[in-house]
């Protein structure tokens, strides 16, 4: 009976803490197949052929995930032909946030026609895996012997008002640090945004 | 006698319309905007006094349920050695079409500033090297006693942290 309880505490322990933890630079990353706004689902392993890909935990509602909707879309269509695809990937869950549901990624993809795949994290068990605690958070991930191997997490660039004011573009630099086959600097960077909205259980 | 209601009316919406205005300009001037440099010292007074400082949004879903419980708190110790001070993360261009109205609207007692600081990276581990930049997100300090939390509170939570601060 103790011994038992004792594993159950340490079992609790251990989970809470690595769902805190998620995903540190240098860790090997997990893929995921979670449905795209166009009803298919998809994966990582979709795309044989790319380098890494920039993967951003975003949303609907969120005032920086829309302030950095355009430069979501500019990294897709310079850096998807290079190689380093854009995945984006929804983990509010929408009983919560009704602008955050299914329907409204369909519609908000058909207004802004986003390049790349607008994900629903429906069981949100891929933005926990991640380590995502905010949107938007972006996970850099590089192949590297058929591994996707995580090689910057945070922001975008440093100004989340306005993209003419940022003087640090994190996302852009360090892929071109990847590029030169250099580890990026900084390779981990904060930014506010809004929590993540985990379903009530 | 009709003339007398319609001049009675028109008196009355004059008034109105000015008290309205008035108000309005009351909560603007509450409302300042102040970058992290001077936003900064705030965050570390030692003057006895308990700080609670929450970093919230006005579109932000759990810091505007959570902001009642703050409110009632700062009520239980507004004459005490006791400031709250509600860290407003809204984009500078919301000041007067959010959250001027929004702290007018929801009637709010605390001090309400406007952080504008977009380079979030440079200042987040200064507030603390625990939070991950999401917010509601709170710091609850006096002198060296020092605390923070990345989520929501409740008033019975803020509470039982506050109250053995207040001093008698």
């Amino acid at each position: 009976m103790k011994k038992s309880f004792f594993t159950l505490i340490f079992t609790l322990l251990i989970s809470v803490a690595s769902m805190a933890q998620g995903y540190k630079v240098g860790d090997k990353a997990a893929d995921f197949n979670l449905m795209n706004t166009d009803g298919k689902m998809v994966s990582m392993a979709d795309y044989p052929d790319s380098k890494g890909f920039i993967v951003i935990f975003t949303c609907n509602h969120c005032p920086y995930s829309i302030a950095y909707e355009d430069r979501k879309i500019a990294l897709a269509e310079k850096f998807a032909p290079l190689g380093y695809p854009v995945i984006a990937i929804n983990p509010n869950d929408s009983t919560i946030v009704p602008q955050d549901s299914y329907s409204n990624m369909v519609k908000r993809t058909a207004e802004k026609g986003f390049p790349y795949p607008y994900l629903l994290d429906a069981d949100q068990t891929v933005f926990q895996q991640y380590g995502a605690t905010r949107t938007p958070h972006v996970y850099l991930l590089n192949k590297e012997s058929d591994d996707l191997i995580v090689r910057y997490i945070g922001a975008i660039d440093n100004n989340y008002e306005n993209a003419k004011n940022a003087s640090e573009h994190y996302v852009e630099d360090a892929i071109e640090a990847l590029q030169q086959g250099q580890n990026p600097d900084p390779d981990f960077t904060k930014a506010i945004g809004c929590s993540i909205k985990i379903k009530k259980s | 006698m009709k003339s007398l209601i319609k001049k009675f009316l028109k008196v009355a919406i004059i008034l109105l319309f000015f008290s309205a205005f008035a108000d309005v300009n009351a909560q603007l001037s509450k409302v300042q905007i102040l970058d992290f440099e001077n936003f900064e010292p705030l965050l570390n007074k030692s003057n006895d006094t308990v700080y609670v400082i929450n970093f919230w949004a006005t579109w932000c879903v759990p810091c505007v349920k959570e902001l009642p419980d703050f409110e009632q708190l700062n009520a239980t110790y507004a004459d005490k050695n006791f400031k709250m001070i509600l860290v407003s993360l809204d984009f500078k261009s919301a000041l007067e079409s959010r959250v001027i109205p929004f702290v007018a609207e929801k009637n709010i007692k605390a001090e309400v500033l406007l952080l504008h600081a977009p380079d979030a990276n440079a200042w987040i581990n200064k507030v603390n090297p625990s939070w991950s930049g999401a917010i509601p997100a709170t710091v609850i300090y006096k002198n060296d006693f020092r605390l923070f939390h990345e989520g929501s509170y409740t008033y019975q939570e803020l509470n039982t942290i506050v109250k053995p601060l207040i001093n008698p």
